[in-house]
């Protein structure tokens, strides 16, 4: 009778208040996380910047902030994370391969074939990556403290038209260097005969990554540009009303 | 004499996605589904809700939930093929594909090796397994599968060909090279892995048929499976899809005969889907059938 009633309400009541406590501690660290890239991001942006104005050239500057590059990068990997467990509303999938295709240029290309590392393309994408990353992660910051200013969306869907050809460009000059070194050393490669009978040869790998662009960029380039459509273009309507 | 009465409907069909009217028929006796030829029975979708499953070929107008103006919404399910061609066209491909490496066709290997045979008896009984595996898929799906949808997107032939075609291709390539390395405990392992992969190809082929003779030809009932009197269908007790269960078997027994990593590859990805696809019938038969068995699992006993 009553005594039921109160039960259910009580038992209810209860479990409001677990999902508000999650809500509020995923929020938390969310704006943590996102500061703390921002911050990791800026980090970098002002070494490069203090590196070429002492030395006056870019050669040595990536042996400079790898370690730095390096970590931030890979820390991305809990952006998957994010999304698997539900605090982010973006799919698993798309956050994957985006992360992963990072983590593979940083750790797989850059960090284990020496010689490439001078090379300007190295630069380009690396820029591009810090200015990408500094003005993403602010956005998701300030976004989370519901005070978004008007030029960071502005720079979240806009510099990314330029931006991601750039990086784009940087990345496959890179792996376009790598090649010959690739082939000379053998790395990364599994010939037969081996007990597996599976062999690998990373210099093909390699060249059907680069061919990957092709069909890979073009839609997430045109995925961002609906999106960037939807977002700005939504504002204006809403304009037009008042 | 009392006059019967009839009822008659009034239905229009409209677009699912843009709500155009589309069609507008008063005095519906009957309604047929054809009302174009660009747009065949198979690629049109009629729902009541533009966002809801479709109507089956079977419902009768007056048993809808309809007034007597009934409004349906149009969808355009893409060009659609039979699954009977898409089946044959994805099994036809690993069939001949791996015979050509294994006959070692010209461009494959180094010239040298051309129309040559491995010298590793394991080589051949792998061929011999892995076109039994399917030759027996076609016959199958010429004489045995009765299926409840008769068509599928044409994508999906694309989609299904580049997976079968393209595995089928990676590990033929190593199990037929001139480098293969046979496997590690010899003959004793090649003789267990025979064992495991025949005993579940048996094992698949008595599933299909107790599956078949649950539904009369040219009938889209569904009925729970059981036991029968072959002992291969006796894991119904445990399973919901044993025709997967048999699959993963002989596939891990293929594994096993060439110790193949690519096999393995190919084990793993079909497991997966294999997973997916019998977690969904078991979901299925549990909505369905309220007396449906508990001891069950979806594809492996007691675990998945």
């Amino acid at each position: 009778m009553a005594s039921g009633e109160e039960d259910g309400t009580v038992e209810e009541k209860e479990t409001n208040n677990k999902k508000r406590t999650k809500g509020a501690i995923a929020t938390a660290w969310l704006t943590f996380y996102n500061i703390a890239m921002t911050a990791g991001w800026l980090v970098l942006a002002v070494a490069m910047v203090r590196y070429y104005l002492q030395k006056g050239t870019h050669k040595g500057l990536y042996r400079n902030i790898a370690r730095t590059l390096k970590f931030f990068q890979t820390f991305a990997l809990l952006e998957v994370g994010h999304c698997a467990i539900g605090i982010v509303r973006t799919s698993v999938i798309v956050t994957g391969v985006q992360v992963c295709s990072r983590i593979f240029m940083v750790w797989f290309v850059t960090n284990s074939i020496r010689q490439i590392q001078n090379e300007e393309s190295v630069i380009l994408f690396v820029v591009v990556w810090t200015i990408t990353e500094i003005t993403r992660y602010s956005f998701y910051t300030f976004n989370l403290l519901n005070h978004l200013p008007y030029f960071i969306k502005w720079a979240r869907y806009n510099m990314f038209i330029v931006m991601y050809p750039l990086g784009v460009i940087g990345e496959l000059l890179t792996i376009h260097a790598s090649l010959p070194y690739v082939r000379r050393s053998g790395m990364y490669s599994l010939r037969l005969p081996n007990k597996y009978n599976v062999s690998f040869d990373y210099y093909y790998f390699l060249i059907i990554v680069m061919l990957s662009y092709i069909p890979l960029f073009p839609q997430l380039y045109f995925h961002m540009l609906r999106q960037r459509r939807r977002v700005l273009h939504g504002e204006i309507v809403v304009e037009k009303d008042e | 004499t009392a006059r019967k009465a009839v009822v008659f409907f009034e239905v229009e069909i409209l677009d699912a996605k843009t709500k155009d009217k589309l069609c507008f028929l008063d005095k519906v006796g009957k309604i047929l589904p054809s009302f174009s030829l660009y747009w065949y029975p198979a690629r049109q979708s009629i729902r009541l809700d533009p966002k809801g499953k479709s109507l089956k070929d079977e419902d009768v107008l007056q048993h809808l939930p309809v007034g007597t103006t009934a409004t349906f919404y149009f969808r355009d399910l893409g060009a659609q093929i039979s699954w009977v061609t898409v089946f044959l066209t994805e099994y036809a491909g690993p069939l001949l594909i791996y015979l050509m490496f294994y006959f070692r066709v010209p461009f494959i290997y180094a010239p040298k090796y051309d129309f040559t045979t491995s010298k590793h008896w394991v080589v051949h009984l792998a061929c011999m397994c892995h076109s039994f595996h399917y030759v027996k898929r076609l016959l199958e799906t010429l004489f045995v599968h009765r299926f409840s949808h008769g068509t599928m997107p044409l994508r999906n032939i694309f989609k299904n060909c580049t997976y079968y075609w393209g595995f089928a291709a990676w590990m033929a390539y190593y199990i037929n090279h001139p480098l293969y390395t046979p496997p590690t405990y010899g003959e004793q392992q090649i003789r267990l892995a025979l064992t495991v992969f025949l005993f579940c190809q048996i094992g698949n082929f008595s599933i299909h048929i107790a599956l078949r003779n649950l539904r009369p030809p040219g009938s889209k009932t569904r009925k729970i499976p059981y036991p029968t009197k072959n002992p291969f269908t006796w894991i119904f007790l445990l399973v919901s899809c044993p025709n997967y269960t048999y699959e993963l078997g002989s596939w891990l027994g293929f594994t096993l005969m060439t110790q193949c990593l690519p096999v393995a590859a190919f084990t793993l990805v079909g497991f997966i889907q294999m997973t997916v696809w019998a977690k969904g019938k078991h979901r299925s038969y549990l909505k369905e059938f309220r007396d449906y068995p508990t001891l069950r699992s979806p594809i492996l006993p007691f675990i998945l």
